[in-house]
């Protein structure tokens, strides 16, 4: 039965269910419980930001507090994958994986291949991404592009409850290692999802919203952010098609070639810093595979080539707004 | 005439055959890698023998060890197929790693050895998850990482030992110290003068030993595995061993002082101490491991000839297994 749920919520009854399902399923991270050790309550954080609360009593012997020692425990989670168990790691921000990155490009991503397809390395690492908290250039980088050039890893980032609860509950699932980045400020959006678990393919991008004349592709909070702009296009009399790829890799490109061969106008939203980026792999890959269908220039709407900055003023600038959005597909369209 | 040794004649057999075929796998290497027949580097463990054999023969298949980039000698001692680790650094089809992995990256899980490694102290946090997964899944298996003086420097390592030491794992952190990371001296990078103080800077017990003595490191051994097996935690092992060769082949190792590797081989090689203390004891003749060395020549010589008439792998091998599904 479906009924409202918040991102947040979502994923901690994501984690819930699989970890009652498969005793090989841990989770460990900085403060996922909290107050180890210490006097005071058990369970005292449930994460930074409570995303896990109440697991530790359900599941006391599954879920690990760590010492903030992000390359062991981080390492200590992709050796565990290779030898039964089912690790969930967490670490709090994306901004923390240069701290650790050896253990999972290195290590985790290439075992597989290295070793001869003789190696399994199911590990979920997640981290929350992405600007909009006032949490400056070391806690708000969206560093998809990253991870998604790295062969042997997968990278999700989902925009809602519903998606976010069956793509972790895949990326549990799922024999690689999988990049599972939560946007920080999707957190309290709620939307319809099942009590049951369900679990979402990977490289099945989802389309948000139908639409004919422009393609926007997309991911994260800015399918939202598109979203808004394309109702706001709507009363121009401009039909905005809203594809959410859910997965970066895989990534379905299919989808995205088709809903091009239809509109012939191209958006690429991204949250990512502009070189090298989502944005820019999308636009290349339309650009060989469907050139003869594009009517107009593709469009790239990104974050620009700078740091997160701090102040309010200065941030709401970085994100891509609906504005931007809307100016990118007016421009398409020739307006 | 008794025997004064913790094995009995048939594992002090078995610890010599694996040594031998460790020295003899190095050696051939050597020549063969001079030759141009290999292609990249290889890093070889010659003279180091006695450690890695002295551990692993107290290990079994689901004991866990994460090796090093001088790994051939770690691999062998855990019992990976000689043959497919030579077919591996030819870059053959049916190397261990189906040749892409290499000389840095032969792994074997199913003999619990998780790979040589390219990276320096990166083993220290896959085995903490080896030792981690041991303790959640209830079976005695122990995780060993092997890192060299080098890397005893890494944050990664340390990191590991204290994360092994708050969570009490079955993980033994063994320090192969043969003086030098690379061509740097042990005086000149590492601060602490001994990695004893280290163990106990993060409250486990450090042990120092002769790596060039089989039995000293066996000893020792024993008494670490048995330990973290039976839930008393981790400890740090140190072998004070010998590089035979550079860093890499090809190395010209002008930073040795004159005469070193002469004297190494001469006084310091764990082969011939070992073969002085069993055949002084008369616990083992000459003639007996006079046969394991034909043996293991013979293997060596078979696991050549096969390796350079394996097939290469094919184009279509290039962009298979990076995912078990995408």
């Amino acid at each position: 039965m479906a009924r409202t749920l918040s991102m947040k919520d979502a994923i901690n009854e994501a984690l819930d269910q699989e970890m009652t399902r498969d005793p090989t399923v841990i989770m460990m991270g900085e403060d996922i419980v909290g107050g180890a050790g210490a006097a005071g309550e058990d369970d005292a954080w449930g994460g930074v930001l409570g995303v896990s609360k109440g697991l530790y009593h359900k599941h006391p012997k599954q879920m690990i507090d760590t010492p903030l020692s992000e390359s062991a425990y981080v390492g200590a989670a992709i050796g565990a994958a290779t030898c039964g168990l089912r690790p969930v790691a967490e670490l709090m921000f994306i901004d923390f994986m240069g701290v650790c990155l050896d253990q999972i490009y290195n290590q985790a991503a290439k075992f597989r291949y290295m070793f001869g397809g003789k190696a399994e390395t199911p590990v979920v690492i997640r981290a929350m991404c992405g600007a909009g908290f006032r949490a400056a250039a070391q806690h708000s980088q969206m560093l998809t592009p990253i991870f998604t050039h790295i062969p042997g890893l997968k990278v999700v980032c989902p925009s809602n409850a519903y998606d976010t609860k069956g793509l972790l509950i895949q990326a549990i699932r799922d024999n690689d290692p999988v990049i599972f980045l939560e946007h920080k400020n999707l957190y309290a959006s709620e939307c319809d999802v099942p009590e049951e678990p369900y679990a979402i393919p990977f490289g099945e991008a989802s389309i948000a919203r139908e639409g004919s004349d422009v393609t926007i592709v997309t991911y994260g909070l800015m399918v939202p952010n598109s979203l808004a702009a394309a109702e706001t296009l709507k009363k121009e009399g401009i039909d905005v098609e809203v594809i959410d790829l859910r997965t970066l890799s895989p990534i379905d490109m299919d989808t995205v070639i088709e809903s091009v061969e239809n509109t012939g106008r191209l958006v690429c939203v991204d949250e990512a810093n502009p070189r090298c980026s989502i944005a820019t792999d999308i636009s290349a890959n339309v650009a060989q595979d469907a050139f003869g269908a594009l009517k107009a220039p593709i469009e790239m709407v990104t974050a620009p080539h700078s740091p997160v900055p701090f102040s309010p003023a200065l941030e709401d600038l970085y994100i891509p707004s609906p504005d931007r959005i809307a100016a990118a597909v007016r421009k398409t369209m020739g307006a | 005439m008794s025997n004064p040794f913790p094995l009995e004649k048939d594992g002090l057999l078995e610890a010599y055959r694996r040594m031998k075929t460790i020295r003899e796998f190095e050696e051939r290497l050597h020549v063969d890698f001079g030759r141009g027949d290999i292609p990249g580097f290889v890093h070889l463990y010659a003279g180091e023998e006695a450690a890695g054999v002295g551990i692993m023969m107290h290990l079994q298949d689901h004991d866990r060890i994460a090796s090093t980039h001088r790994g051939h000698g770690h691999c062998i001692a855990k019992g990976v197929d000689v043959k497919g680790m030579m077919a591996e650094i030819y870059g053959k089809a049916t190397g261990s790693c189906a040749g892409k992995g290499g000389s840095m990256h032969i792994a074997d899980l199913s003999k619990g050895m998780m790979g040589a490694n390219g990276i320096l102290g990166a083993g220290a946090p896959l085995v903490c998850g080896a030792a981690l997964a041991a303790q959640k899944l209830g079976h005695d298996g122990v995780g060993i990482t092997f890192f060299g003086d080098g890397a005893s420097n890494q944050g990664t390592v340390l990191e590991s030992m204290n994360l092994a030491a708050i969570w009490n794992l079955p993980a033994i952190f063994v320090v192969e110290n043969n003086g030098y990371a690379e061509s740097t001296s042990v005086d000149y990078a590492v601060a602490s003068d001994s990695y004893v103080d280290r163990a106990t800077g993060f409250g486990m017990p450090g042990i120092t030993v002769d790596g060039t003595d089989f039995f000293a490191v066996y000893e020792a051994a024993g008494e670490v595995v048995k330990r973290a097996r039976e839930g008393g935690g981790p400890t740090l092992l140190e072998c004070k061993m010998i590089r035979f060769f550079g860093h890499f082949e090809g190395d010209a190792q002008t930073y040795r002082a004159p005469g070193e590797n002469e004297d190494n081989r001469k006084n310091r090689d764990c082969l011939k101490i070992f073969r002085a203390k069993v055949t002084e004891a008369g616990v083992l003749n000459d003639a007996e491991l006079d046969a394991i060395d034909a043996e293991v020549m013979t293997l060596i010589e078979d696991a050549v000839a096969e390796a350079k008439a394996a097939p290469l792998p094919t184009p279509a091998d290039l962009t298979t297994d990076v995912y078990v599904s995408y």
